[in-house]
């Protein structure tokens, strides 16, 4: 039951006082979408691309370096890609179009660049994800959220599923020991009818706890809203800080344009 | 499997979103209708559930596994816009978090995951439910078709959205073709997982099911035999 932080949402952070690390939440959400928006606006087919997804790369894995995120972490965030590394990779394959020969294999040109392309801006955009994840703790997240007007009662289920996904995964981590512990091995369709009734059984546990979860709130005058503090003016600097990452990523896009 | 940062072009993206703006909205208001100011914890409570069950892998077979989208299961449960608010909050938390799912492409993946997979399932799920008999098998036929259909119909929303807004010319026969049959294959686990899953909860707590109201038989406390209901009154 003490087992901390060491469920499912804990494992994306990395602990650290950074300057990454002390950004306001909400200001590193406007800043990674803005970086992703500048990297998906980058035309697939320019010459100057690979440049200039070259030049994104070296932004993001500099911020992943001053926020001391090891190496190790940054790729595990890359497994969630490995679908789509599929399709980017089928895409020169099927698509139509004048051919290229490459090793041997008949390739579409322009399948090759926006294969290339995709994948480029997916993982571009995945690094720079998986930086603010590991910089900053699930709470502060929905926090920041909340700073950019999410609907209140959306928050409020955001921050209720955070807080208890690691409970609930815990329930049923100590479901699979248990199982285990009793000689199950998990083969056959007879396997599916015990995970199956777990999962039942997890439901069931997960609803009434979000049902005395809300009768401890309401003896504690919960009226349908979460009480929250005024929040703290950001300065100027603060903006500019974290911004630096979209806005130099725009400025080597711009170079592009201009130049390329 | 959620669509990362660029795959759709700008205008299908932003389309996508605000579809999925516009259906999140009307299932805050809509869900508040289905579970008053109950609505915060049990939609979080359901969407750490979702989002724990996901992670499980099951044993499919021929030493393949697979998981759980969950659309149509949610939605027979908690009921249809509780359901879409679960799917979204967990589509946030996987692309904020874990990087799974573009933050430019999240209006799509909510509109697909959120809004197809549930309202497609939770549709064929209703009309199966009237014109199967009012049974527990009934019940569970219904869900497992939802949860059957969701998944292929979902993966061809996607490949239609594609053929709008995809960055890559290719024959859209054919990737139509690839996507309908890897995802019938995923929409038949989907199915029985789902059936499954259902049946535990039906057996053990039929009242904690949205979808099987029908099934609730009247209290046996009744009154007194011989004392009808207008002299109970008196």
């Amino acid at each position: 039951m003490g087992a901390g932080h060491g469920g499912p949402l804990g494992a994306a952070y990395v602990a650290g006082g950074s300057v990454v690390h002390r950004l306001e939440p909400h200001l590193k959400l406007v800043a990674v979408l803005a970086f992703a928006l500048v990297v998906v606006a980058t035309p697939v087919h320019a010459g100057w691309a690979p440049a200039a997804y070259a030049g994104y790369a070296a932004l993001v894995l500099g911020a992943a370096a001053v926020a001391r995120v090891p190496a190790g972490r940054l790729a595990r965030g890359l497994v969630v890609e490995v679908p789509f590394l599929a399709f980017a990779l089928l895409l020169p394959v099927v698509s139509r179009g004048p051919r290229v020969e490459v090793l041997g294999l008949s390739l579409s040109e322009s399948g090759l660049a926006a294969g290339g392309g995709l994948l480029a801006k997916a993982t571009l955009s995945v690094l720079a994800a998986t930086v603010l994840a590991a910089t900053t703790e699930p709470r502060e997240l929905v926090r920041g959220l909340q700073r950019l007007r999410l609907p209140a009662l959306l928050v409020q289920i955001l921050s209720f599923m955070v807080r208890y996904a690691d409970v609930v995964g815990g329930e049923l981590r100590r479901m699979r020991v248990a199982r285990e512990s009793r000689g199950f091995r998990g083969r056959g369709p007879g396997a599916l009818r015990v995970v199956a009734t777990g999962a039942g059984a997890l439901f069931v546990r997960s609803y009434e706890r979000g049902e005395r979860v809300h009768l401890a709130m309401l003896s504690r005058g919960y009226t349908g809203a979460l009480p929250a503090g005024p929040a703290a003016a950001v300065p100027a600097q603060a903006w500019l800080v974290t911004l630096s990452l979209p806005l130099t990523a725009a400025a080597v896009l711009a170079a592009g344009m201009l130049l390329g | 499997m959620h669509v990362p940062d660029g795959f759709l072009d700008a205008p299908t993206s932003v389309a996508t979103g605000v579809v999925a703006a516009g259906t999140v909205a009307l299932a805050l208001q809509r869900a508040r209708r289905e579970l008053d100011e109950r609505t915060a914890p049990l939609a979080g409570l359901t969407a750490a559930f979702v989002f724990a069950v996901q992670m499980v892998n099951f044993p499919v077979g021929a030493g393949t596994s697979g998981h759980l989208v969950g659309g149509a299961l949610t939605a027979v449960l908690v009921g249809p816009w509780t359901a879409v608010l679960c799917m979204t909050v967990v589509l946030v938390v996987q692309a904020v978090l874990f990087a799974d799912g573009g933050l430019t492409a999240l209006g799509t993946n909510v509109t697909l995951l959120g809004l197809v997979a549930v309202g497609v399932g939770y549709g064929v799920f209703r009309l199966l439910l009237a014109l199967l008999p009012r049974t527990r098998g009934g019940l569970l036929a219904a869900a497992g078709a939802g949860a059957f259909v969701s998944v292929p119909v979902a993966a061809l929303v996607f490949v239609g959205l594609f053929a709008v807004g995809g960055v890559a010319d290719v024959p859209l026969s054919a990737v139509a073709a690839a996507m309908g049959g890897i995802h019938v294959l995923i929409g038949i686990g989907e199915a029985v997982i789902t059936v499954a899953v259902l049946a535990a909860v039906v057996s053990v707590r039929p009242d904690l099911v949205h979808g099987a109201a029908h099934l609730r038989r009247p209290s046996d406390l009744a009154t007194r035999p011989g004392l009808r209901a207008e002299e109970s009154l008196r």
